[in-house]
């Protein structure tokens, strides 16, 4: 994506390279191109650019990424604080 | 899982029948018949489409899940896989016009592909579940399922492959590009996979956002107009609701479409400086030569503030923010939005009565 870019090292994406097998599924779903091919193992090639959608973590099938994935926006979140905190609100119906 | 996006559940697709939209005929298979549905859209499609983007039967906008035939399949035809949108079933049969496929529509409960796999009900069970009920293994011979590549968030692709014995394949983000990676045999370019956020995108998110500000800032207008209208009369208080309505709108539509030429990358940063200048704009149409310091104090404080919630709101439409991102943004900028506003309050009071 040329001209938009978000927030410097805030994403919690981490991988595991050790334990990965290669099978470049990262690459296949991420729509940031986030993870390159090293040979047989995939490598975090562009951190900063992962909006944390969690579809690598979802379909590696070794289980080798993590990441801190959800919906991000602060009308959502605010809800979300609501929520753990107990308190009601009139909820809105709509939203994405 | 998220608290805010999509309706309650309670909205689901129904069963197919000849009413589903764009019905044609009915086509035999060895699961039974399913819909052989058109690729052209109605004018009551597009007019549909339209309304839903204004908000208006957007949660209702809905067709039944199940298996769908588009052009003359037969069962070594693909299948692709999507929502219970209406909008991206449209989408989708129109751009598959000349193509002989199946559609295997998952409930969503009529949310889109993107914000449904976010939810997880674009999600492995509901695939598995859906794969299951329309014997999808009897209808076609191979094993292979086409899915968005926006759905990967809630699919976990080996489990499907582990529960159904269909593997999963990614095709591309845009329902445009499914065209030719089926003519090109298949290959996702690197173009199908990357994501955009072009103008004409982030439009088209204008007029939902407007609705959805809408219900907050009428509320609080009436509230500013009234207690304006009491502490310093008519004037006064339209000006308050004008320079407030500006604020919002500054965040809710100026921002998102000049969103790559406004300088920083926080968006509150962004709602901020898109504020300064709604409030320097305002200060120069409404006479603000003649307003006391303490109003003009408070006007640069409250809008700035007001249009930079609804830029930092904005995030959750973005195609490239993250979670962790709008935390660090929300946790430095919602309590100096708070404050800047009791502050210009504050300031408003104590100028009434200086």
């Amino acid at each position: 994506m040329t001209g938009l870019r978000y927030l410097k090292n805030v994403a919690t994406l981490k991988l595991n390279q050790a334990a990965c097998i290669g099978c470049g599924r990262c690459i296949e779903v991420c729509p940031h191109q986030v993870f390159a091919l090293d040979g047989r193992k995939a490598r975090i090639d562009d951190c900063d650019a992962c909006m944390e959608c969690g579809a690598c973590a979802r379909n590696c099938p070794v289980n080798v990424i993590s990441v801190d994935a959800g919906m991000g926006c602060a009308s959502g979140m605010i809800n979300e604080w609501f929520q753990e905190h107990n308190i009601r609100v009139m909820k809105s119906n709509s939203c994405c | 899982m998220a608290p805010c996006c999509g309706p309650r559940m309670v909205m689901t697709g129904g069963e197919i029948s000849d009413k589903v939209p764009g019905f044609l005929f009915w086509v035999e298979t060895p699961a039974g018949k399913v819909p052989h549905i058109s690729t052209s859209l109605t004018y009551n499609d597009h007019f549909g489409a339209c309304m839903a983007r204004w908000g208006i039967n957007r949660m209702g906008y809905i067709v039944p899940p199940g298996c769908y035939a588009i052009g003359m399949p037969s069962p070594d035809s693909p299948v692709i896989v999507t929502a219970n949108y209406k909008m991206s079933y449209d989408l989708i049969r129109s751009v598959l016009s000349g193509s002989n496929v199946w559609l295997l529509v998952l409930e969503t409960f009529g949310v889109n592909v993107w914000c449904a796999a976010g939810k997880g009900t674009f999600g492995t069970d509901e695939l598995v579940k859906r794969i299951n009920k329309t014997a999808l293994n009897k209808v076609v011979n191979h094993r292979q399922l086409l899915l968005p590549i926006l759905g990967a968030p809630g699919v976990s692709a080996h489990e499907v492959t582990k529960r159904t014995g269909f593997s999963v394949r990614y095709s591309a983000i845009r329902a445009h590009d499914l065209p030719e990676f089926l003519n090109n045999g298949m290959v996702t370019t690197p173009a199908m996979r990357k994501i955009s956020f072009t103008t004409y995108e982030r439009l088209l998110l204008v007029p939902v956002e407007i609705i959805l500000a809408m219900k907050s800032s009428v509320l609080i207008s009436a509230v500013v107009f009234l207690t304006t209208l009491l502490a310093n009369g008519y004037y006064a208080a339209i000006l308050m609701v004008l320079a407030y309505l500006g604020a919002v709108l500054t965040g809710v539509v100026v921002v998102p479409i000049l969103l790559p030429w406004i300088p920083c990358r926080s968006f509150s940063l962004k709602g901020t400086l898109a504020g300064i200048a709604w409030s320097t704009l305002f200060y120069f149409c409404a006479h603000g030569s003649t307003w006391s310091m303490t109003t003009t104090a408070a006007a640069f404080l409250a809008l700035p503030a007001i249009c930079a919630f609804h830029a930092l709101n904005f995030t959750g439409c973005t195609t490239f923010t993250s979670r962790s991102g709008v935390k660090k943004e929300m946790r430095l900028g919602i309590p100096i939005m708070g404050s800047a506003i009791i502050v210009s309050v504050i300031l408003l009071t104590i100028g009434r009565f200086l």
